[in-house]
C-alpha cells in the first residue's frame, strides 16, 4: 500500500499480538466494514438493480464466505481434503429446521448457532477415518459422508416433517421485531443478519487460527509426525478441525436455507456444491481467511457477472455464457495453480508488497 | 420368527434360495455395472501409476468422449469415422493436458495436481455443454454394430434375461483389458510405461521421455474412457449425470488399490455385484436408494482395516 509501518512502535506484548498491528490496516478494515454495514444495505451495488444485487450477489456471497472459511480451516489449515461440505451444510439446515419445529419460540439466531453444533458432531464423526488415512483416501471417506447424508435427507422423512414435497419450508421468524426469515423479510434485514454472523465467525476463526489451536492444525498439515513428536495430539487436533469446520458449514447451511433460499430440497446440498466450495477455497488461497472472502466472492459473482455482461454487451444466450464461465473458471484454476498455488490471497499480498516499496523495484 | 435379526441375517438369503433365477439376474446386473466401474477405475489407475496424479477428470472424460462420438455422428459423420475422430480428439486432449497443465506443474505437491484435474473437469464440463449442449443424448448403438436384443435362459423353470448389450460390454471390456495387458508387457512403449511407474528418475536417466509417456498414458486413459462412455451410453444415456456415477470409481480404487490393474477390475466387480445385491435384498429395510452410498461405506470400512486395498503395493502413510 502507499503506507509504511515506520514509526508505529509497540510498547507491550498485547499491542504486538493484536490482529491488525498496523494503523492503516485498521483504518482500511474500518472503511470496508462501514461500506458493508452502511452503504450496501441501503444502496446495493453500483450499476446493478437493488434487489438483484442483494438477493443474487451480496447475501449468497456473505453466506458462502462462512462456508469457505469453514472449509479452509479443514483443507487449508489442517490439510485434510473434504468433498462433503455440501452435506455438512445440509445437516446444519435440517437441524435448524427441526429445532424451529420443536422450539418455535426460541430466537432464530440462537437456533442457527445451535444447529451448527449438530453439524459439528456429524462432521467429527465422519472425520474419524482421517485418523488412519489421509490424502486421496480421505476424499473417499468424505464422499461417503456426502452421499450417505444426501440419502438421509431424502429417505428420513422425519427430517422434513413428512412434507409430501420432500422440501423444507422456512417459517417466518422475527428478531427484535424485524422479520428475518421467510418471504416477507426485507433484503436489507436479511443481509445484515448474515453479515452479523459472518463478522462474528470471522473474528472467532481469525483468533482460532493464530492461537494455540490453529498452530496445532497447521503443524498437522505441514508434518504430522513431527507435530505428534512435539506434543500435538493428532486425534484431538484433526477432530477439532473437522468439528470447527463442520460448525461453520452447518451455520452457513442453516443461513442459506433460512435467510437466503427460504425453502430447500436435497439438490441444494449435492456434491456439485461441495466442488463449488472447494473451488472457492483453492481460488481464494489455501490457509487464508482473507482468501476465503476473495474466493467466495469471485467464484460466486464471476459467472453471474459474465452472464450479465454477455446479455448486456453482446446479447449472448445466458446458457452459453454459463458454460463459458465454467470453462473460464476451470482454466483460471489451472492457471492460478501454475502461477500462484496460494491463490488470490497471495496475489493480494504480493501487490501490497510491491506497492509498499513503490516506485522502487527493491 | 421375525425381528431385526431375521430381516437382516436370514430373510435375504431365504429369498435368494427361493428364487434362484432372480438371484442370478441380480448377480448378472451387478456384474455388468461392476465391469463399467472397473473400466472407469482402470483409467484412474493408468494415470496414477504413470504420473502419480489422481485424475479427477476421468469421469468427465468418459462423458466427454461419449458426447464427442454422438455429437459427430449427429453432424452426419459415419459412425466408425466418428469413432476414429473421437480417438483423435482424445489424443489431442491428452497432448494439451500434458503441454499446458502437467508440464507446468512438475514437482508440485500431489494435492495441487489433484486440484488442477478438478479445474480440468470444469473445463470439460463447460466445454462439453457449450459444444454439444447439456441435454441427454442416446448412444448410436445400432450404428456401431453393438447388438441390442436379449437372450432368455431358463434354468429349471426360472427366467434369466441377458441383454446382448451387456454381453457385448463384458466382452469388449475383457478384450480391452487383455489388450492393455499385452501392450504393457510386450511392447517397448509399454515397458517404458512400467519403468516410469516404478521410478521417474531412473527412467529419465535411461532416456525415457517423461513428457511423451504422459501423453501416452493420458491417451490410453482416454481410450478406456471412450470405451466406458460407449458401453455406459448404450446401457442408459449419454448425460452429464454420469460424471457423478463415475465417482464410484473411487471406492473401487480403495478396494483394489490405487496402483493395481487387476485390483481395479476385481474391485469394480465386488462393488458392482455387492451394491446390486445389497440394494435388492437389504435395500427395502432401509427404504431403497442405498445404491448411492453403499459403495462408499464399504470403501470406508475397508479403509479402516486394509488401507492399501486388496492388491495395493504401497502401504499408505498413516499417522
Amino acid at each position: 500500500m502507499f503506507y509504511r509501518e515506520a514509526g508505529q512502535f509497540k510498547t507491550s506484548y498485547k499491542q504486538y499480538m493484536q490482529a491488525f498491528p498496523i494503523r492503516e490496516d485498521r483504518i482500511g478494515i474500518a472503511i470496508w466494514l462501514a461500506i458493508a454495514l452502511f452503504y450496501v444495505p441501503f444502496f446495493g451495488l453500483p450499476g446493478l438493480e437493488y434487489t438483484f444485487a442483494m438477493n443474487a450477489i451480496m447475501i449468497p456471497v456473505v453466506i458462502f464466505t462462512i462456508t469457505a472459511i469453514g472449509l479452509n480451516i479443514l483443507v487449508g489449515f489442517t490439510g485434510q481434503i473434504s468433498l462433503g461440505t455440501g452435506a455438512f451444510m445440509g445437516v446444519g439446515a435440517y437441524a435448524c429446521y427441526k429445532l424451529t419445529t420443536y422450539f418455535p419460540d426460541v430466537n432464530i439466531i440462537i437456533i442457527i448457532l445451535a444447529s451448527g453444533f449438530v453439524s459439528a458432531a456429524v462432521g467429527a464423526m465422519f472425520g474419524l477415518p482421517s485418523l488412519r488415512i489421509k490424502g486421496f483416501y480421505l476424499v473417499v471417506a468424505t464422499l461417503a459422508a456426502q452421499f450417505f447424508l444426501e440419502w438421509c435427507f431424502i429417505r428420513v422423512e422425519w427430517l422434513y416433517n413428512y412434507n409430501p414435497s420432500g422440501a423444507i419450508e422456512v417459517p417466518q421468524r422475527e428478531v427484535f421485531g424485524l422479520i428475518v426469515t421467510g418471504a416477507a423479510a426485507e433484503p436489507a434485514t436479511r443481509y445484515l443478519m448474515v453479515l452479523g454472523f459472518l463478522i462474528l465467525l470471522t473474528i472467532i476463526a481469525g483468533n482460532l487460527v493464530r492461537g494455540r489451536v490453529g498452530r496445532g492444525w497447521m503443524m498437522i498439515r505441514d508434518m504430522d509426525i513431527a507435530a505428534e513428536l512435539i506434543g500435538v495430539r493428532p486425534l484431538r487436533t484433526k477432530l477439532s478441525a473437522f468439528a470447527v469446520s463442520s460448525y461453520y458449514c452447518g451455520v452457513s447451511g442453516a443461513l442459506m436455507v433460512f435467510v437466503w433460499l427460504g425453502a430447500a430440497e436435497v439438490e441444494s446440498f449435492d456434491v456439485n456444491h461441495s466442488f463449488l466450495y472447494l473451488f472457492m477455497v483453492i481460488f481464494g488461497g489455501l490457509g487464508s481467511i482473507t482468501g476465503s472472502y476473495m474466493g467466495a466472492a469471485f467464484i460466486w459473482t464471476f459467472p453471474i457477472l459474465m452472464k450479465e455482461m454477455g446479455k448486456r454487451l453482446f446479447d449472448i444466450d445466458p446458457i452459453i455464457m454459463e458454460n463459458v464461465s465454467l470453462v473460464a473458471i476451470g482454466a483460471l484454476i489451472v492457471f492460478i495453480l501454475i502461477k500462484e498455488p496460494h491463490g488470490l490471497a497471495r496475489l493480494w499480498q504480493l501487490v501490497k508488497q510491491k506497492l509498499r516499496i513503490w516506485p522502487f523495484a527493491h | 420368527m421375525s425381528g431385526i435379526f431375521y430381516d437382516v441375517l436370514a430373510d435375504p438369503f431365504l429369498q435368494m434360495w427361493q428364487m434362484p433365477d432372480f438371484f442370478i439376474q441380480v448377480l448378472w446386473e451387478g456384474f455388468v455395472s461392476g465391469i463399467l466401474y472397473a473400466l472407469i477405475a482402470l483409467g484412474f489407475v493408468l494415470i496414477f501409476k504413470a504420473s502419480g496424479i489422481f485424475n479427477f477428470a476421468q469421469g468427465i472424460m468418459v462423458v466427454f468422449s461419449g458426447l464427442t462420438l454422438v455429437g459427430l455422428h449427429a453432424l452426419g459423420v459415419p459412425a466408425f469415422v466418428a469413432l476414429i475422430i473421437t480417438l483423435g480428439v482424445m489424443y489431442v486432449l491428452a497432448y494439451l493436458v500434458e503441454r499446458l497443465v502437467l508440464r507446468n506443474l512438475v514437482n508440485q505437491p500431489d494435492i495441487i495436481l489433484f486440484m488442477a484435474t478438478i479445474g480440468l473437469t470444469n473445463i470439460l464440463i463447460g466445454g462439453g455443454q457449450w459444444i454439444f449442449g447439456g441435454e441427454t443424448k442416446s448412444m448410436i448403438t445400432a450404428e456401431l454394430m453393438i447388438p441390442t436384443g436379449s437372450s432368455v435362459w431358463e434354468p429349471g423353470g426360472g427366467i434369466v434375461i441377458f441383454q446382448h448389450i451387456d454381453i457385448a460390454a463384458a466382452l469388449i471390456a475383457a478384450m480391452l483389458i487383455v489388450g492393455l495387458a499385452l501392450f504393457f508387457s510386450k511392447t517397448k512403449v509399454g515397458r517404458a510405461l512400467r519403468a516410469v511407474a516404478d521410478d521417474h528418475q531412473a527412467s529419465l536417466s535411461v532416456g525415457i521421455s517423461l513428457n511423451q509417456i504422459w501423453v501416452i498414458t493420458w491417451f490410453a486413459a482416454g481410450i478406456v474412457a471412450l470405451v466406458a462412455g460407449i458401453m455406459w451410453g448404450a446401457r442408459s444415456d449419454v448425460s452429464f449425470s454420469l460424471q457423478i456415477i463415475a465417482l464410484k470409481a473411487l471406492p473401487v480404487l480403495v478396494l483394489g488399490g490405487f496402483t493395481s490393474v487387476p485390483g481395479a477390475i476385481v474391485g469394480g466387480l465386488i462393488i458392482g455385484i455387492g451394491e446390486k445385491l445389497f440394494e435388492i435384498y437389504w435395500g427395502p429395510l432401509f427404504g431403497s436408494g442405498v445404491e448411492g452410498w453403499f459403495a462408499y461405506v464399504i470403501a470406508l470400512v475397508f479403509l479402516l482395516f486394509r488401507p492399501q486395498g486388496l492388491f495395493g503395493e504401497k502401504i499408505i502413510e498413516r499417522v
